[in-house]
């Protein structure tokens, strides 16, 4: 369940005082996600082609679209459920199962393979006591593998989130982990 | 505006086709036959399956003919080395990841991919098999339908007919790759999603992925069951329909012979849904002018126009996920089918002394969500489940085939009596615009006292196979106590598909049209499109059943409800008057609204 | 063996004096006839590695009747082994920003994008920040043109022209029936020029140097250079622009390990050249085209996994709606399996090779259609080690 938001978001602006009470009372009772979903369709859309970014935008904050995420966006867009659920899954960064807050994605791709990709997913599947696919019990991270990251002359590569690590050993790949554990709340 | 001509050869024989054509439908025209299983005459073109692959000379690519427009000085080769290869292979492909169990497959012997197996002769199997053992799994949740991935060969036809035919989109292409397949939202069953058990896509998809539930193992148990007295009521529109499954013509009418067949079969009594289609007609006609009084004389505000029909249970369902704030222009009327069960278990088990609980109601429906609706909560006003079993024009067709019947040669045999009397004006409930035109010729004919005004009664206005049509009728010279209807323009519109059914939704709902009655039909082309009708379907062969449909009424000797002899009978002793408290009771009901999202 | 590999710095060559702003002032003062010209004379072909005249298809969507057009720059790199249009978009952003405009103003267009891939989502930020400064350069011209960045999220098969439409328009990217091309129905089903990343700032350079300079390098049927991607086992991996046409046997020479036995030219989609054959290889469209990837197979690695690999890539990669490429590339990930368990004999890889050919033929898009390169490619060449 997601959290009930009480205060009002700062992108709605009012023009009177009766408009105000009667945004802040719905807003009262929406979820975050459902603020979320309508901040980003206001911002990209009310049109099929801002699915996509919409669909992002909800990856971006709450690493997964959840059923909840899904149907908030099927309404606000007048789509079927089935429709944004079939297009989310057509692509890889679209999750929706629940995910961590980091999600590594580690290139398995042929060049990476050629140069140990294979070591880095092992080290950090036995620090993270997760096989990949899996997701840390504190939430805290994900572990997967992807195909070609562009990044082939300096593999082994691993994207956390948006960033990239290319040049990895195991070493280095567990530094910068351990990293994002501590700074991850 | 006239079109250009493109000219181009085709297995070496010319041909001028318009610009635009496909060279599949140009090969039809030298009649050469191009296999095809994504393609449907339907739905738009997908182009995805591959069988239909044909060689361009000159070209790099073979060509997907349902896909690929002709263009001038092409030539086309449709049974090349090349074409023939791929499309070996393409078959073989597809049974690799098919679940090639025929024998025990509800589609045998109907089937697509069968039949294309037998065409090329594939035997061994070259190619690995892909089945996955998860696949096989089938989602029995829905009453109504059963889905198999193991059998889907992700030709998206299911797919297309649920946005574009229904506006429904229950089911949708999710995940890449090998991964790929037709499912729902999250993958739920079937039964929890917005699937409004029309049945469309059981019309339409090539193999035995998507199929009714079959009830025939049941309605045998009851008919072998000496202690159980089993009716069965036949829809209107099956009787247009079935004999396309045994044997005979499409746009035949088999009325006769399929109630022959069923007494054959051993049923107790066969009975016909048309009784209560007349019996519709006096509840939701009186509903209608009585709507009209309270919104136009009382100014009621409670009462909301445009009144909209209930027969259709695929609309039904799809109003209460779509439209849950128009659940009220809903007609209370139960569809004719469940009518016939609350009258089957009281009014006519008591009339030959038959205890509603010995009693087995079965229904032959061109529909497969009428197999939902009799489960329905609200539809056991009897005290019972009024309808007991829903079988499609399909099933019973299999169990005149398993009754070794030779159907073509059967006699023509009465329905039994009583509730198996009826009139042309019933049975053209199974065509678009019918409920329409048999609600018009009644309830004309109460406020005038003439009969509509419209050569031999036919109401051509309301009739045909557009998506949405408007009619308008002028009522003058009314009788003294429907005085409030004088001068009246009546306007009604009629949709048929439950796409063409949203955009009416929507223009009632912004105001753009005023109607008073509205009639929707779930299927395209109504009842006798429907999902439990026989396989296939184009618009050609619903013109068929619906010209069948119309010369029926033309050659039945009463073609009103209101004079419907049993109809009259069955209000004197039992019902009292159209909307009376005994009706109320059994003959309507109310929805409620279900989640869209 | 003397090596005669031209290096080329036109892609990334940075010149204070004359910016790309500068160039599309210069060429927004021609006319759209004339550039059309221009691109045709000089020769280039689509750096994607379809390689259709630039040229033509901007004359192809000039001609086309429509008040709304687009211009799409396909950032969505996906190709294993390629890198180069992550580093043109991360050190020459401008450079593409321009071409996109010219390309607007030549065909009419007024909104242009670029589809970067998710996984390049590290660069967003940065390219926006210098679109925002390019887009109002355009305002104070009175350029009536606006570029905006769309992202991918994570789909290979989305850098098919037609496929990246479906998902721009929030579908999924699932490619189109072909005809209509984008010239005459691309996004939106409006007529849409739809170029690489590279091929846009060629585009850009050759408004700046003419069409002459370019046309010089390369050969008759590549003109120009090209910007590779090089991996694999060579002590120098990287991005390097170099003359198209050259012998693979040169390119060898200058990157590989001295231990060469294969190169994979154009990447997962492209050929594996084997030892033997590296003297009679041209890179370019009369040889082997490639959309500049180079991966270098020594002879520690096993040509099995290399395709495996390649082939477990496409299965997952296929959009799937085509029966010839969705069950094609999973009957040949699971065909090599099989063979390598003894399950199936080795004369069942003749069967697969069969197969490719429909695919090649039969499939929907380039993607199922080119599987068979790397495919027939390591079968044929590297039969033993496939087998055994």
């Amino acid at each position: 369940m997601s959290r009930i938001v009480n205060q009002f978001t700062s992108h709605t602006q009012f023009t009177n005082h009766k408009q105000y009470f009667i945004k802040l009372k719905l807003e009262d009772y929406m979820s975050t996600t459902e603020v979320l979903v309508k901040e980003l369709v206001e911002k990209n859309g009310r049109t099929r082609n801002s699915l996509m970014p919409v669909l992002q935008g909800i990856v971006q904050q709450e690493h997964y679209l959840s059923e909840e995420a899904m149907l908030f966006v099927a309404k606000e867009l007048d789509l079927a459920a089935a429709d944004v659920y079939g297009t989310a899954s057509f692509y890889t960064f679209l999750d929706t199962v629940p995910r961590g807050k980091n999600i590594i994605r580690v290139c398995k791709t042929i060049t990476c393979h050629m140069k140990g990709k294979d070591e880095i997913v092992n080290v950090l599947s036995n620090a993270l006591k997760i096989k990949v696919g899996e997701t840390t019990h504190d939430k805290k991270f994900t572990l997967l593998t992807a195909n070609c990251l562009g990044w082939c002359h300096k593999g082994p590569v691993m994207l956390i989130n948006d960033e990239v690590y290319p040049d990895l050993t195991p070493q280095k790949a567990l530094e910068i982990v351990e990293e994002y554990a501590k700074t991850t709340h | 505006m006239s079109k250009y001509m493109v000219n181009l050869k085709i297995n070496n024989m010319p041909i001028a086709v318009e610009e635009g054509t496909t060279i599949l439908e140009a090969a039809r025209k030298l009649n050469f036959r191009i296999p095809t299983l994504c393609h449907h005459p339907d739905l738009t073109v997908a182009g995805n399956c591959r069988v239909c692959v044909v060689e361009v000379k000159g070209a790099r690519l073979l060509a997907a003919a349902c896909a690929t427009p002709v263009s001038e000085g092409m030539e086309v080769l449709t049974n090349s080395e090349k074409v023939r290869v791929s499309r070996k292979h393409i078959v073989e492909l597809l049974l690799a990841e098919h679940n090639a169990d025929c024998t025990k497959c509800f589609k045998n012997g109907h089937c697509e991919l069968q039949d294309l197996a037998s065409e090329y002769r594939i035997g061994d199997h070259v190619f690995l098999d892909l089945v996955r053992p998860e696949s096989k799994i089938q989602d029995i949740s829905s009453p109504s339908i059963v889905k198999d991935d193991s059998k889907c060969i992700r030709c998206q036809r299911c797919v297309r007919t649920c946005a574009e035919l229904q506006g429904v989109s229950a089911l949708a292409v999710v995940n890449k790759g090998d991964h790929q397949k037709i499912s729902t939202f999250l993958n739920k069953p079937m039964h929890e999603v917005v699937c409004t058990n029309c049945g469309q896509c059981i019309n339409r998809c090539p193999t035995g992925a998507l199929t009714e539930r079959n009830y025939i193992e049941e309605v045998w148990n009851a008919i072998y069951n000496p202690s159980k007295f089993v009716v069965v009521q036949t829809a209107p529109a099956t009787r247009i329909a079935l004999g396309e499954d045994l044997g005979i013509p499409i746009g035949n009418r088999v009325t006769g012979k399929m109630v022959s067949a069923l007494k054959k079969l051993g049923f107790n009594k066969v009975l016909d849904t048309d009784f209560t289609a007349d019996l519709t007609i006096m509840e939701e006609g009186t509903e209608l002018l009585t709507r009209l009084k309270k919104a136009l004389v009382d100014k009621d505000p409670s009462v909301v126009l445009p009144m909209m029909t209930s027969c259709s249970p695929g609309w039904i369902k799809f109003q209460e996920h779509m439209y849950p704030d128009l659940l009220d222009n809903l007609s209370t009327c139960k569809s004719p089918q469940q009518m016939f069960g609350a009258v089957a278990k009281t009014y006519y088990a008591d009339k030959i002394n038959i205890k509603a609980q010995d009693m087995i109601v079965v229904s032959i429906m061109p529909c497969t969500a009428k197999k939902f609706e009799c489960e329905r909560p609200e539809m056991r006003d009897s005290g019972y489940q009024d309808v007991d079993f829903v079988l499609t024009t399909r099933e019973l067709a299999m169990m005149i085939k398993q009754a070794g019947i030779d159907f073509d040669k059967l006699e023509d045999e009465h329905y039994d009596s009583i509730l198996g009397e009826s009139t042309g004006a019933a049975v053209i409930f199974g065509a678009t615009g019918g409920v329409m035109e048999a609600a018009l010729r009644t309830a004309y004919e109460i406020v005038t006292g003439r009969e509509v005004p419209f050569t031999n009664l036919n109401i051509k206005p309301v009739r045909g196979m557009e998506g949405i049509k408007e009619a308008s009728i002028k009522i003058k010279n009314v009788k003294q106590e429907w005085s409030f209807l004088e001068g009246v323009d009546l306007n009604v519109a009629i949709a048929h598909g439950l796409a063409n059914a949203r955009a009416l939704m929507e223009k009632v709902k912004s105001g753009e049209a005023a109607y008073h009655f509205i009639e929707i039909m779930g299927c395209p082309g109504g009842c006798l499109g429907g999902g439990g009708q026989p396989i296939p379907t184009s618009p050609e062969i619903r013109k068929k059943r619906a010209e069948a449909i119309y010369s029926e009424d033309e050659e039945m000797p009463i073609r009103k409800s209101h004079e419907n002899p049993e109809v009259t009978e069955i209000y004197k002793h039992f019902l009292g008057e159209p909307l009376g408290h005994k009706s109320h009771d059994l003959l309507h009901t109310h929805y409620k609204p279900r989640k869209r999202y | 063996m003397e090596n005669n590999l031209k290096k080329v710095d036109i892609i990334f060559e940075v010149d204070e004096k004359v910016t790309p702003i500068d160039v599309l002032d210069k060429t927004l003062k021609r006319a759209a006839d004339e550039i059309i010209l221009d691109l045709i004379d000089s020769g280039l072909k689509g750096r994607g590695g379809a390689g259709f005249p630039t040229g033509l298809k901007w004359k192809f969507t000039r001609n086309e009747d429509s008040d709304v057009k687009y211009v799409i720059c396909n950032a969505d790199e996906g190709e294993p082994g390629t890198f180069k249009d992550r580093e043109i978009l991360d050190r020459v952003p401008e450079k593409i920003f321009t071409g996109i405009a010219i390309c607007g103003y030549v065909v009419g267009a007024k909104e242009g994008y670029i589809y970067l891939r998710g996984e390049y989502n590290f660069l967003l930020k940065t390219l926006q920040r210098k679109l925002d400064i390019f887009n109002s350069q355009l305002k104070e011209r009175n350029f009536d043109f606006t570029v905006y960045l769309k992202s991918g999220s994570g789909a290979y098969v989305c850098g098919e022209e037609s496929a990246l439409f479906e998902s721009m328009e929030g579908k999924r990217g699932e490619p189109r029936n072909k005809p209509p091309y984008p010239t005459v129905a691309g996004y939106n089903s409006k007529p849409t020029v739809i170029n690489n990343v590279e091929t846009l700032v060629y585009t850009t350079m050759i408004c700046h140097m003419g069409p002459e300079k370019f046309k010089a390098l390369g050969t008759n049927d590549s003109r120009g250079s090209k910007v590779f991607s090089v991996s694999g086992d060579t002590p120098k991996p990287g991005i390097y622009e170099l003359e198209l046409g050259m012998p693979l046997h040169e390119f060898v020479n200058e990157f590989g390990d001295g231990d060469a036995k294969a190169i994979q030219v154009g990447g997962a989609s492209g050929h594996c050249v084997p030892r033997k054959k590296f003297n009679d290889t041209i890179i370019g469209f009369e040889g082997i085209p490639t959309g500049g990837s180079m991966m270098i197979f020594n002879s520690s690695r096993s040509m099995y996994n290399v395709l495996h690999d390649y082939l477990e890539f496409f299965t997952e990669e296929s959009c799937g709606q085509c029966t010839p490429c969705r069950v094609g590339c999973q009957q040949l990930l699971k065909g090599i399996e099989a063979v390598k368990r003894g399950e199936r004999p080795p004369a069942y890889l003749e069967d697969l090779k069969k197969l490719t050919a429909t695919m090649k033929i039969a499939a929907k898009c380039g993607l199922g259609q080119s599987v068979g390169n790397p495919f027939n490619s390591i079968v044929d060449n590297f039969r033993e080690e496939i087998i055994y």
